[in-house]
């Protein structure tokens, strides 16, 4: 399946590959909300959903979004941007937190 | 480079739009835990219903794919088939937004009820006009599709509408986890 007009000439993923993520994609859902109910995952619940939840964005943006075949580019554009994202969350945290142990002194 | 300059545009968007988000989460995980009076998260959220959201959310990029595909094969009966689920499945996610609102405030969770409230509302607010946006633009697809205007050389556009369509289901994704799953 090529793609037209874009410009690009990257070749898509196939219906058969649309329908086996789509169903990867609930599974992994199910598999959140279990956890999420299961007492006995209560300890690692915060890393297993966030590992879950990038394997989910990561299927998404890479054969639904077409990352995956399309020009590097575009992965460029979309990663540098996602990357900053991330740094702004991370160091976001790291000053509330540290603002408040200081104010604290915990 | 031999790309397409509205898909490269469009690529950057989506990279300024990753910004807006992360900004969003951030304070939402900054003022977590810090609200002085309820309704608390743990009180309110309701998983099992958001979980459905969830699956409808994912189940229309499933369909926006699905019909960029028959637009690119020239398969226009399929195409705007697909292009109305799409945007059916993205009014089912906003019926279930707009319940999930009027509960809310009914239950005495307003926009400047807590900080809880304030940072939930403006982030998935923000991502609920995200999706309206998409709407209107799949359904303008959609009736362009009808007229007979939408056809394989135009599957540039369409492929444009489903990187934004996409965006917006992993933008959903992310707040699944970091609101309603890690509470």
């Amino acid at each position: 399946m090529s793609e037209h007009g874009a410009g690009a000439g990257a070749a898509h993923a196939t219906t058969g590959t649309y329908l086996r993520i789509a169903a990867i994609l609930v599974m992994i859902t199910l598999i959140e909300v279990g956890v999420f109910y299961v007492p006995t995952f209560q300890s690692v619940l915060v890393p297993l959903l966030l590992v879950l939840s990038a394997v989910k964005f990561t299927l998404v943006v890479m054969f639904y979004m077409h990352l995956k075949f399309d020009n590097r580019f575009f992965a460029f554009l979309f990663g540098g941007p996602l990357l900053l994202a991330l740094v702004v969350v991370v160091s976001l945290l790291l000053i509330f937190y540290g603002a408040v142990r200081l104010r604290t002194g915990m | 480079m031999g790309v397409d300059s509205r898909k490269m545009a469009f690529w950057a968007f989506i990279g300024s739009e990753c910004l807006l988000f992360g900004s969003l989460i951030a304070t939402y995980l900054v003022y977590k835990g810090r609200s002085l009076v309820g309704p608390y998260p743990h009180e309110i959220l309701n998983i099992p219903f958001t979980s459905f959201s969830t699956f409808d959310l994912l189940m229309s990029s499933l369909a926006m794919v699905l019909a960029l595909a028959a637009v690119q094969r020239g398969d226009m009966k399929q195409g705007k088939l697909w292009l109305l689920v799409t945007a059916l499945l993205g009014l089912v996610f906003l019926g279930g937004q707009f319940w999930e609102f009027s509960h809310f405030v009914h239950e005495g969770l307003g926009l400047t009820t807590n900080l809880f409230g304030s940072t939930f509302y403006v982030l998935t607010g923000t991502h609920g006009a995200h999706v309206t946006v998409g709407v209107i633009w799949l359904l303008t697809l959609w009736i362009q599709a009808l007229r007979g205007k939408l056809g394989p050389k135009q599957a540039l556009t369409v492929e444009i509408t489903g990187l934004y369509w996409h965006f917006v289901d992993v933008v959903w994704i992310v707040i699944f986890t970091v609101v309603y799953l890690i509470q």
